[in-house]
This record gives C-alpha cells, sequence and structure tokens, in this order.
C-alpha cells in the first residue's frame, strides 16, 4: 500500500504539487489524468522517490519511506519515450535487473521467458532494439519493468510514442499483465479514452492538484466538480450558464431547458449545468429528450459518426451524433439534448446534483 | 528540472578541491604575499603595503604591455571567431568527409605550444625557412626579427592557424545538433542562406560560440611560449605582452615584489574582462 | 491552389532496387482534386511520409513524375514548389517574435508590409496567440509552439498546398479538438489543397474528404471517411479504422450462404469469390446487435468506457468485438445478430462484390 500523506512539492516560486493525501492499494491499477503540466510526472517522481517533497511523507506498506533512496525502493519505471539499452539483446534488457540484483541464470531464464511470452516478445529475443518497431522496443521496456518485480510500477505516458492501433492493442493487454503481478501500477496519461478503456481507479489532475479520486467510471459519470468533469471528457464538455428558476433553466429571462426529475431539488439561482457530446443528438433519443435551437459551426465525420459543432446562446458545443452528418455551416437546427444524463454545478464548481441515470 | 538529490556527491568531489587548493590556491596565497612585501635578500621580508601595485599601475612599461595585449587578442578573436564559423558552415554534415575533416582540424590542437612556436620561428627564418624563403624571392622584404609588422603578422598567423580548429570544433558539435526538420522549414518559408544563418543555425550556436570565444580570449591574453619563442618579445619591446614582461621581471631581474603585484592586476583584468563578456554574452541571450 | 498528379512515382531509398520488396513506395498513381483536404493514413513505415516528401520535393521518387496543375514539378526545388509544410515536432525560430515569425515566409517572398501586418494579424487571431505578438517565441509552451508551425503553415494565401506531417502530435486531446475545427474551418475558406499525413483514424477522418489508407508501401484504398468505414476494400483497411477494429472471421462460401463455424449465414447476393482463395467475413462492432434472439455467443469481458460498452465475447469459436450503447443492456443468455447490409466478404483479403 502506498500513501502519500499531505504531500507537497514546491520549486522556487512554483508550486508543482499542493498538498496531496492519495492512498493506493496494492494490485491496483492507477490512472494520473490531466493535460500536460497539471503534475503528474511530478507526482510520479515524488512516488518512486526521484525528488524530496517539500512537505510532506510517503508510506509504504505502513512505513515511512520519503528519505529511502530510488534505488533502495523496489520501484520500475516506463517512460514515453522507448528506454533501452541499445547494444544488449532484448533478452538481456530484459534480464538486466535481475543481473543486478544477481539472481541465478536459470531464474533469469525462467522469468526472461515468460515476461517476453506475456509480451510477445519471443521471438525477438537476440535481437538488438534498434532492430525493433516502436512497439517491441516499449514491450521490452514494459517486460524490464515486469521482471523487476518491483512493488510499484510507474508509467509515464507509456503508449504516447506509438501507433493509434498498437496503442488499442497494448491497452487491451496491459490490464492482464497488471493483473497477473499483483504491484501498484500508477499510469499517466493525458486522454479520457484511454483512462476509461484501462479501467481501474483514475485521479483527476488539474494544476497540481487531485481533484478526485476513484473508481474510473465514478469519476467519469459523477465528477464531483466541474474542473473534473472538463478533465475527463473527450470531445470537450459541452457546458452553459443558466438560472434554475422553478421548472426550468433559464437564459436572459428565457427558459431553454426543463428542469430533470433528478434535478428537481437544485435550489433556485445560477449554475452550470454540464452534459457530454453524446447526449447531445440530432434526433431524440428519448422520451425525456428536450430540443433547442442552435447555429451549426463546423462538421467533422469520424467514419460512424459526426461530431457536428454547435453554438447556442454564446457557447460552443459538440454534439456527437450516430451516422454521417454533413451539415453545412451557419445553419439552424434543432438538437435534442438527453436531460437524463445533465450535470449541474454550483457557482463555485462544485456539483450540486448527480445524474440520475448514472446512479442507477 | 529537478534533480536526485544525493549528499554523497560531495564526497566524491573532494579529491578535485584538495588538488586545487595545493595546485592554485596555495601558489595563489604566496604571489598575494609577496606582493606586499619588499626584500632585500637573505630571505628577510618588510611591510610595503600596496607600493608595488601603485608602482607597476604608474609605469609606462605595464600600460603598454597590456595595450599589446587588448590588441593582439582583440585582433586574433575578430578573425578566428567569424572564420571559424565559416569553415564549420562548409563542414560536411554526413560520409566520409566528417571524420576527414575532424581529423585535419584536430591536428593543429594536438601540437605543443613550444613546438608550435619553434616551427614557425625556423618556417619564417629567411635564411632557412620555407615561408621566409619564399616571400623573400618573392620580392617581399619579410624579417620577423627587426620588423615590428613582420613580427605581429607571424604571432596572428600562427595564433590563428594553432587554435581556428577549436572554433570550428565547437561551431561544428553545435551546428550538427540542429534538426534536419529546421532546414527543411527555412526552405519552405523561403529563407535565404543568411536568413538560415541567422535565425537558425547562429541562435544554435550560440552557446558554443560564447564558451569558444571565451577560451580564447582569456587563452590569448596569457600568450607567453609563442612570441617567447619566436620573438622573444622583440624587435624591441614591440611583442612584448604582459606574460613576457612579467617573466622578465620576477625571474630575469628577480624582482619578486613588482611581479606579484603585476601578475595579481594580470589576474584581476582576466577575470573582470571574462566575467564582463560572459554577463553582456549571456544577458543578450535572456532579452533576446 | 493546384491539382496533383503523382504518375506512376515509385521509391527506393537503397540504390537498384531489385524486387518489389526493395520499394519503400510501391507505384502511386493518383490524381488529387485542387482545393481538397487528403488524409494520408497509416502505421509506421508504411510509406506515408516518403509519400509525402515525395510532394514537397524533400526527397525525388526513384520513379515516375509528379506534377502540379498539369506542371512537371519532379526535379523542382521545396522553395520552387511554393508549398507549405508542417512538421511533427514544432519548428519555430526562437530568436524572433512570434509576430516575426508569422511574418517571416510572407517577408522572404517581398510581401508589402501592410499586407504582412494584415495576414499575421488574422492568423494570430485564429491561432489566439494575439496577446503573445510581442514575446518571443522561445518561452512558449510546446502546443502554442506547434501552433506558431501551423500559423507559418497558413499565413502564405498564395501556396499549390499545405502539407501537414503528424502534426498534432504534441497537442493535448483538448487543445486538438479546436486546432482540427480551426484547420477545417480554413479549408472551407480558403479551399487550399491540404495534404495531412497521421497514424490517428480520428484525425484522419475528421479532416479529410478523402483518406488514403496506406499499408506496406501501397495504397490499399482511397475513399470518404464512410466508404472506408461501411466498404473497406482490404482486411487492413476494416481493422485499422474503427476502434475496435472491424471483427473478421473466417468463412466457407457456397453461393450465397456464408459459413462460419457451425454457424450458417444468408446473404441477399452471391459474393463474388474465385474458386481456392482464402475467404472471410468482416462486420463492424457497431452492426453486431446483442440480444436474446440470432446465434449463440460466450461473453468474456464487458469494458465500460462511459460513452458505450464494448463486448468481448466468442463466436465460433473466434474472439469477436461488439459496441453496445451507453444504456443498452446486456442479455444473460446473448445472442447476436449480425446486420446483413454491413456484412462485408473478403476474397484473399481483398473485399468482393457481387456476381453477375
Amino acid at each position: 500500500m502506498l500513501e502519500l500523506k499531505n504531500i507537497a512539492k514546491v520549486a522556487g516560486a512554483e508550486t508543482h504539487i499542493h498538498p496531496t493525501n492519495l492512498v493506493l492499494e496494492r494490485g491496483s491499477l492507477n490512472v494520473l489524468l490531466g493535460p500536460t503540466l497539471s503534475g503528474k510526472t511530478s507526482l510520479m517522481r515524488l512516488m518512486a522517490g526521484l525528488d524530496k517533497p517539500t512537505s510532506g511523507s510517503v508510506w509504504f506498506d505502513g512505513k515511512d519511506v520519503t528519505g529511502v533512496r530510488v534505488q533502495d525502493r523496489g520501484v520500475a519505471m516506463v517512460y514515453q519515450q522507448f528506454i533501452n539499452y541499445p547494444a544488449l539483446t532484448v533478452y538481456e534488457n530484459i534480464a538486466s535487473p535481475m543481473r543486478i540484483k544477481g539472481a541465478d541464470s536459470a531464474t533469469i531464464d525462467r522469468e526472461v521467458r515468460k515476461a517476453a511470452d506475456l509480451l510477445k516478445l519471443t521471438p525477438y529475443l537476440d535481437r538488438t532494439p534498434l532492430n525493433l518497431s516502436g512497439g517491441q522496443q516499449q514491450r521490452t521496456a514494459l517486460a524490464r519493468a515486469i521482471v523487476k518485480n518491483a512493488s510499484l510500477v510507474l508509467l509515464d505516458e507509456p503508449l504516447a510514442n506509438l501507433d493509434y492501433k498498437l496503442r488499442e492493442e497494448l491497452r487491451l493487454e496491459l490490464p492482464k499483465i497488471f493483473a497477473a503481478s499483483g504491484a501498484i501500477f500508477v499510469y499517466a496519461t493525458t486522454e479520457p479514452s484511454e483512462a476509461l478503456l484501462l479501467g481501474g481507479n483514475t485521479a483527476t489532475l488539474s494544476e497540481g492538484r487531485i481533484t478526485q479520486f476513484g473508481r474510473t467510471i465514478d469519476v467519469y459519470r459523477r465528477p464531483n466538480d466541474l474542473l473534473t468533469a472538463r478533465t475527463f471528457a473527450d470531445p470537450p464538455l459541452n457546458t452553459m450558464q443558466v438560472l434554475k428558476n422553478g421548472g426550468h433553466f433559464e437564459i436572459g429571462g428565457k427558459p431553454v431547458l426543463p428542469v430533470p426529475a433528478h434535478l428537481a431539488a437544485l435550489p433556485d439561482g445560477p449554475c452550470t449545468i454540464a452534459f457530454h457530446p453524446h447526449h447531445l443528438a440530432l434526433a431524440s433519443q428519448h422520451p425525456a429528450s428536450a430540443n433547442l435551437q442552435a447555429r451549426t459551426a463546423i462538421s467533422e465525420i469520424a467514419g460512424s459518426e459526426s461530431f457536428i459543432h454547435i453554438e447556442f446562446e454564446g457557447s460552443r458545443w459538440v454534439m456527437l451524433s450516430p451516422g454521417i452528418h454533413d451539415i453545412e455551416p451557419d445553419a439552424v437546427i434543432t438538437v435534442h439534448v438527453d436531460t437524463r444524463h445533465l450535470m449541474a454545478f454550483g457557482t463555485d464548481g462544485r456539483a450540486i446534483a448527480e445524474p440520475a441515470a448514472a446512479a442507477a | 528540472m529537478n534533480k536526485t538529490w544525493n549528499n554523497k556527491a560531495w564526497f566524491m568531489v573532494l579529491p578535485v578541491l584538495l588538488l586545487v587548493a595545493f595546485s592554485a590556491v596555495i601558489p595563489l596565497m604566496t604571489v598575494v604575499n609577496y606582493s606586499v612585501q619588499d626584500t632585500f635578500g637573505n630571505n628577510q621580508f618588510f611591510w610595503n603595503g600596496v607600493g608595488w601595485f601603485s608602482d607597476v599601475l604608474e609605469s609606462d612599461r605595464f600600460w603598454q604591455a597590456l595595450g599589446r595585449n587588448l590588441l593582439f587578442s582583440g585582433i586574433i578573436l575578430s578573425i578566428e571567431i567569424p572564420l571559424g564559423i565559416l569553415i564549420a558552415l562548409n563542414m560536411p554534415k554526413k560520409g566520409l568527409g566528417v571524420p576527414v575533416c575532424l581529423v585535419l582540424m584536430a591536428l593543429p590542437l594536438l601540437i605543443p605550444w613550444n613546438v608550435v612556436g619553434t616551427i614557425w620561428q625556423v618556417f619564417g627564418r629567411v635564411d632557412i625557412g620555407l615561408l621566409g624563403r619564399t616571400l623573400h624571392s618573392l620580392g617581399i622584404n619579410y624579417n620577423y626579427v627587426n620588423n615590428v609588422f613582420d613580427a605581429w603578422m607571424t604571432l596572428i598567423i600562427m595564433d590563428v592557424w594553432h587554435w581556428t580548429s577549436l572554433v570550428v570544433l565547437l561551431c561544428y558539435a553545435g551546428l550538427v545538433s540542429i534538426p534536419e526538420a529546421y532546414y527543411q522549414a527555412a526552405k519552405i518559408d523561403g529563407a535565404s542562406r543568411w536568413a538560415v544563418f541567422r535565425y537558425i543555425q547562429l541562435p544554435k550556436m550560440k552557446r558554443v560560440l560564447l564558451i569558444a570565444f571565451l577560451l580564447r580570449f582569456m587563452d590569448s591574453f596569457m600568450i607567453y611560449t609563442e612570441p617567447f619563442v619566436v620573438t622573444g618579445g622583440g624587435p624591441g619591446n614591440s611583442t612584448t605582452f604582459l606574460s613576457i614582461d612579467l617573466v622578465k621581471m620576477a625571474i630575469g631581474q628577480f624582482d619578486l615584489g613588482p611581479a606579484a603585484a603585476m601578475s595579481i592586476i594580470y589576474f584581476l583584468i582576466i577575470l573582470l574582462l571574462s566575467w564582463i563578456f560572459y554577463t553582456v554574452m549571456t544577458s543578450s541571450d535572456e532579452q533576446a | 491552389m493546384a491539382r496533383i498528379n503523382l504518375d506512376h512515382i515509385r521509391h527506393a531509398y537503397g540504390e537498384k532496387p531489385k524486387s518489389e520488396a526493395d520499394y519503400a513506395l510501391k507505384e502511386v498513381h493518383h490524381e488529387w482534386n485542387d482545393g481538397g483536404a487528403y488524409a494520408l493514413l497509416g502505421p509506421s513505415g508504411c510509406g506515408k511520409t516518403t509519400l509525402l516528401n515525395i510532394i514537397s520535393g524533400l526527397l525525388q521518387p526513384s520513379e515516375g513524375r509528379i506534377l502540379f496543375d498539369g506542371k512537371d514539378v519532379t526535379y523542382l526545388s521545396t522553395q520552387q514548389r511554393n508549398i507549405a509544410q508542417v512538421f511533427q515536432f514544432p519548428v519555430i525560430y526562437d530568436t524572433m517574435t512570434v509576430y516575426d515569425n508569422l511574418a517571416f515566409p510572407l517577408r522572404n517572398r517581398g510581401v508589402a508590409e501592410p499586407e504582412v501586418d494584415r495576414r499575421v494579424r488574422e492568423i494570430l487571431e485564429m491561432i489566439d496567440l494575439s496577446s503573445w505578438a510581442k514575446k518571443t517565441a522561445r518561452g512558449l509552451t510546446a502546443d502554442q509552439k506547434q501552433k506558431i508551425s501551423l500559423g507559418r503553415g497558413l499565413v502564405r494565401n498564395d501556396v499549390n498546398a499545405i502539407l501537414f506531417d503528424e502534426p498534432l502530435t504534441v497537442i493535448d486531446p483538448h487543445m486538438k479538438w479546436v486546432l482540427r475545427s480551426q484547420l477545417k474551418k480554413l479549408h472551407r475558406q480558403f479551399g487550399f489543397t491540404m495534404v495531412y499525413v497521421t497514424h490517428d483514424q480520428t484525425e484522419a477522418l475528421t479532416f479529410a474528404d478523402k483518406v488514403v489508407v496506406m499499408y506496406d508501401g501501397q495504397i490499399v484504398q482511397i475513399g470518404t471517411p464512410a466508404e472506408l468505414f461501411e466498404k473497406p476494400s482490404h482486411t487492413f483497411v476494416g481493422y485499422f479504422i474503427g476502434s475496435p477494429g472491424m471483427n473478421v472471421l473466417p468463412a466457407s462460401i457456397d453461393g450465397s450462404s456464408i459459413k462460419i463455424g457451425e454457424e450458417t449465414l444468408t446473404l441477399d447476393y452471391r459474393p463474388q469469390v474465385a474458386a481456392g482463395a482464402k475467404t472471410e467475413l468482416g462486420i463492424r462492432p457497431e452492426f453486431i446487435s446483442l440480444s436474446r434472439e440470432g446465434m449463440p455467443v460466450s461473453i468474456s469481458k464487458v469494458e465500460d468506457i462511459g460513452r458505450q460498452k464494448i463486448v468481448r465475447a466468442e463466436f465460433a469459436g473466434k474472439p469477436i468485438a461488439i459496441v453496445v450503447s451507453e444504456d443498452g443492456e446486456i442479455p444473460a443468455e446473448p445472442r447476436v445478430t449480425f446486420d446483413p447490409a454491413a456484412i462485408n466478404i473478403y476474397a484473399d483479403s481483398w473485399r468482393v462484390g457481387r456476381e453477375g
């Protein structure tokens, strides 16, 4: 179990990590999700012991390891860049952490072959990394992290430099590999879809703060605040600022949307309502849908579905609609909002009611 | 970027600190002692305060030598830096030419100072030197032993020959680190050869050029061996640089006090000028 | 703006290629329309960057010609071709201000200063860096730098084509949405001929009118995003486009009946299959419906990815993926049906049409 107790990192005038508490269980997969410079790497470096926290402490299995050197901690790290020993074969690359520990050659051979098998590297064991594709190089780095038998494995955007399809394949395999090892995995990414595909737990980060931590799908469905909801949305979250007045949300005195049942208890007053692009559609998906007149900006077609960028009362939204729709810009169209999935946030950004469908 | 902290690192540099203490700090302190003392032999020393310093600073001899130093450094820097950049720009970036050029460039750097001096001393001699005879047979009246201009030319050409390679190698290292995409983008943007140099190559070479400039300045300002071997400070005092004057004073005349004072002043001048150059060059780096 | 003709182009990096395998780019022969937006899509090493460099003039093809508006430009330099290109990693002149960076391509071509100012301000507005105009480019973040690179590509309005080499690699997901729709808007506004290289299907499909899918040095299909999705002409296209990719199942074909393992399907046409060919059936996960009726499957895993669920299952002894909507239910005794209109038949990996 890894515990960060009130840990913070300040470098000069800049605060990299605001005081943070986090508990990661053994055998868990934890995603750090946030844009570039949100503090993912800084947090990982603190977990690894590569950086000394300005305040607070790091505990591992009930012991304070704050001052312990990274070499003595049982940490493995995989980076965005493919880092391998260029002169060694794939076999020796994977074996290297065990050679350093002084394991006997029979154990090494067994472990290397097991890891190579798991990561589909068996045919390439005799090659050197530079003769491999990017995907195979990163698999080698992953295999090395696995044979190290570390209790904490940190992966810093490990798939970012890979082709889209290779990413998809590895993403599918990684959770299985993680499950087999029993270590604590921490995985940093900028992509919400990657967090969702990996599952496990997610901590959303913004400007050096963890905004929420919990089961990935729960964080996605029930964000505590607007910042988390925005961080965890791709395509971007659609929002608008409204005034709740009885049974309607109003903009400038005009009712724009009915208040759905799950938000009925919301007090009257200003708030921000938000929903994901796939809850906005050209055709009514559900009796609870409400329609709006919006102006189109641009349509993008992505095979089976279309992203239609629209403007409504000064807000810019994206609609993810199934099927192919090439709508001319500047056309006024009717769009349907599935109000069952509306989220509402107070003026302070905190969530004030949860979507009913997700709570079910 | 944050760095890993490790207090053991101090242990590792301890031997170097000790070595520096013995080889630099202790001799320097001895010199400082001499500079404020007078002696009449028999190892008897008297306190002289800043007497030697004011003597040195009031002597024409010192100011003339300093002037020669500044002139010499100025001339060789204004030749070696542009010439070094020019050669580096025209060196091949890939293929067999690279190692050949690099070895050719490194050759002069591998020759010791006094040998360089001796080579040029012989090379330029009017009676047996290849250069001297050739110039003579072309009808040019060249003689570095009794013509001031010829002596300076010889020293300058010799220094340029010996040290331009250093500038070339440093600039070349800066140039090869520029990604190919920059050149491609510049082509597409329709940049001229000059614009590519001004906006891509020069900015990337800036740091190495700063190092080259400082190294060449300090080295040339402290020049001793070559003029000592070739001209011995002559004709007259025309190539007597501070270093040569210092040695004459200290070892030739055994005036330890004035020599010590002079060497401290010399040291401070180099330190001050290097600091000025460094600040000016790095501050322009930040503003630009 | 120009029409681009790729006339029997082939390229090999080594000297004297002996066999077909020595060519990094196998024969390409196509005409690309003036003002079209094309994406070159494929995995790394498929030859897409080679083709882009041939178009930009950074590389000369081993064989064939390239024409802009009917004019042979094969031996013209990059400058002479008058194109703009944006690279994968930001290329900026870091001693210049943001403004001067954008003005650079125009000033190099002797554009009058009032016109330079007008264009640069327009682009600054578009890439949302107006307030940075007077600052040096050095201190910017990676995506701001890349926006400048993009801006430098867009600032000239007389270019024959604008080429993009994976330009959004260093950009954060949220910013990608913004930049992509801006590019699209510009394309509509000015009608540049654009060629965009990427390995990311979403970028390719959303950007382009026509997507050129490349694999192993060959163009395997050129089509609209809808064509690539609905009728992939090669199993590679089916796999590469779509997430998850198309399910490809070995099938034996007899007239209009298709046999997969123990299951039999009947099409309303007879696929044109030569005897002895390896035959497969392709169906996208989006076109399989999971309910209590149809053919039996066993579910191995359900991935809830928020807006939809990906069901991993075993069908006739083969793994398949099924996409179920966010609110869709997964029955206890699941069965599947394939949308007959969405079934494609492949012989030796190439899609086959109807017989007769």
